[in-house]
């Protein structure tokens, strides 16, 4: 079954029809409905590319949060080859809202690391909806530790709502976990490449993704905040969150333009979630080929160019 | 920078500047409820004498009875572009930023400043909680950066005083990237060799406990500091329930291993000289009345007579 988004609707009508249509005609032989059916296709791939050509900031967001867009384990799945998963921070446990481990892509062994959403209610729960605790952010610590150890580059996939709120979280300290995984992206003399697949939330984003190269869907969004948290903060109510998501600049065309963003990987037509596969693999050669330009870096050299990077983010604002 | 000027620069809305303003006589701790003399408050570091409580101190009274003599130099900060976005809530940004200019007489978030604490030279950098609650923002990310750079070149000691309500929202996606990019500042101090010291302060929270406030070698808090990533009420929100007493204070922290000490403001000035000292392996510090640096130190710059002069007025 699709999910539609709200602003999907007048899709969905039509798309419903069309379905309700032939349904009709498989249980009656005398009824011609193809060119009706076929019409009401035609109207609805255009709303389709309509719809998706000029969405707001908003709407990105929920495309971004969309129960059907390919999420980290899809990507894992069809991207990369021997994956095995490595487990635990060997200090409290294992994270399941981080993924993570050993994989080729390509044949080239490397380090993949992601935040994992869940695709059903068992395994969201699971995967606590793709929100770290403190275990995830040191899980990946002794991760891109071992990818620098071994030389191998590091691959990390982006999608957060944020850092768990928890009690616990706090008290395992939240904060540090956040900041030692930062540092730790800055330190390894390892290619690090980064997509943001989905939400980029907050400090539980930039755990991850402080990369030599950043790539971001072109539905995807990341931010210093949710535009509902904003809302609620700087309108003092959060049904303005179409009005936050507009100011605070989140999605992939802004943040490249802010030069936060190296690059935008095209989505399908309405969306990765519409057609996985071609999403997935935009992906998979954006990550070959922002891999391929740090070729030749010795550790020295990455390590400089990654904090150079990050230390003129921002320096010339949208005029970047 | 002349210090002369950023000395005496009216503080606006300073409690001292008030403090002739004979129905401003007096102040409320927000914590016991005592009437206390604005007077006595500030000669205790804006601590309240019944009751212990820390109120908000600016980083010029901080930095004043911290330096040696209340000598500081002010370290300049790369100005970064203003309003990058073009943010508009309920108002404009850069008229938000305006306003907390006047009220707090700050150009901005944090305060930079060399000089000597019981005479060892040292990088010192302040968080200011009454501008914009101490969001941290381009400017705070350049001011860390440029604290960091001043210690490294001249081989001191950089001693950071957190506070702040998290990252600035109106500059979106870049107060986010002042992460990755105190970070790196924090990493020249390592690199190095040079001791970072945090000192957290009421309240540290959001982006700016997750980076720059959370990797010193050595951290301290105030007492009963809020200290945390995400804030008590959306954690009660999220979990549906009430969280204990003393939950994210600096107390607690302690507990959970996740602090070095919990140390009163008033003992905070001795406690930094002796880390300091013995990190940087000088001698033991001498302690009593010392003269204020003379015009031969580099920190303090020039006349120390109308520095104090300065101070009183
Ligand atoms: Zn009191």
């Amino acid at each position: 079954m699709t999910h539609y988004l709200d602003f999907e609707k007048p899709l969905a009508e039509i798309e419903g029809k069309a379905e309700e249509l032939r349904a009709m005609a498989r249980g009656n032989d005398e009824m011609d409905v193809e060119s009706e059916a076929a019409a009401l296709d035609r109207k609805a791939d255009a709303m389709l590319v309509d719809l998706y050509k000029k969405l707001t900031p908003w709407r990105k967001c929920q495309v971004a949060r969309h129960p059907d867009r390919p999420h980290c384990r899809d990507y894992i799945e069809a991207l990369f080859t021997e994956y095995t998963p490595l487990c635990g921070d060997r200090a409290f446990g294992d994270d399941a809202a981080v993924m993570g481990g050993l994989a080729r892509l390509n044949d080239r062994p490397v380090v993949v690391i992601g935040h994992e959403k869940g695709n059903d209610t068992q395994s969201r729960i699971h995967r606590n909806f793709g929100m770290a605790r403190p275990e995830g952010y040191r899980k990946a610590v002794r991760l891109m530790d071992m990818a620098d150890r071994f030389g191998l580059p590091v691959v990390t996939l982006v999608d957060t709502p944020g850092a768990y709120p928890g009690k616990g979280a706090e008290e395992r300290g939240q904060s540090e976990a956040i900041a030692r995984a930062t540092e730790k992206c800055l330190q390894i003399g390892v290619p690090l490449v980064s997509v943001i697949i989905g939400e980029g939330g907050s400090g539980g984003a930039v755990a991850f993704a402080t990369a030599n190269r950043v790539a971001m869907l072109e539905h995807s969004v990341y931010s210093v905040i949710s535009p509902e948290g904003c809302a609620s903060i700087l309108w003092k109510d959060s049904d303005k969150m179409r009005e936050a998501a507009e100011a605070l600049r989140l999605t992939a065309q802004d943040l490249h333009k802010l030069g936060v963003a190296d690059r935008v990987i095209p989505e399908p037509l309405g969306g990765a979630h519409r057609d996985a596969a071609t999403a997935i693999a935009h992906v998979g050669e954006t990550i070959a080929a922002m891999l391929a330009d740090l070729d030749g870096l010795d550790p020295k050299a990455l390590v400089k160019a990654r904090r150079e990077k990050f230390l003129h983010i921002g320096d010339k604002g949208l005029a970047a | 920078m002349n210090w002369i000027t950023n000395y005496v620069r009216p503080r606006i809305n300073s409690i001292f500047s008030r403090r002739e303003v004979p129905e401003n006589l007096w102040a409320k701790c927000d914590a016991c409820g005592t009437m206390l003399f604005h007077r006595e408050i500030s000669d205790n570091l804006n601590v309240c004498s019944n009751c212990d409580h820390h109120m908000h101190i600016t980083p010029r009274d901080r930095f004043t009875a911290l330096f040696d003599g209340g000598v500081f130099n002010q370290v300049a900060v790369p100005e970064p572009v203003t309003d990058p976005l073009h943010f508009r809530d309920q108002k404009r940004y850069p008229d938000r930023l305006k306003a907390a200019q006047r009220t707090t007489g700050e150009k901005e978030a944090m305060l930079v400043a060399t000089g000597e604490i019981g005479r060892m030279p040292i990088v010192a950098a302040a968080q200011d909680f009454s501008f914009m609650a101490g969001s941290m923002g381009m400017y705070v990310g350049n001011a860390i950066i440029a604290a960091a750079q001043e210690a490294v070149k001249l081989g001191r000691p950089l001693i950071l005083f957190s506070a702040a309500g998290g990252a600035r929202m109106q500059e979106g996606i870049l107060s986010l990237m002042q992460m990755p990019r105190t970070t790196v500042a924090v990493q020249m101090l390592k690199e190095a060799g040079l001791p970072y010291i945090v000192v957290l302060t009421h309240p540290t929270t959001g982006g700016v406990t997750a980076s720059y406030a959370m990797l010193g070698d050595v951290q301290i808090a105030e007492p009963n500091a809020l200290i945390c990533f995400a804030g008590p009420r959306v954690i009660e929100q999220t979990i549906r329930e009430k969280l204990p007493e003393g939950f994210q204070r600096a107390e607690y922290l302690l507990e959970h291993g996740m602090l070095d000490r919990v140390t009163d403001r008033r003992k905070l000035r001795e406690e930094l000289i002796v880390l300091t000292r013995m990190l940087m392996k000088a001698p033991p510090a001498t302690w009593g009345d010392l003269p204020a640096p003379g015009p031969d130190d580099a920190a303090a710059g020039t006349e120390p007579d109308a520095v104090k002069g300065a101070a009183k007025t």
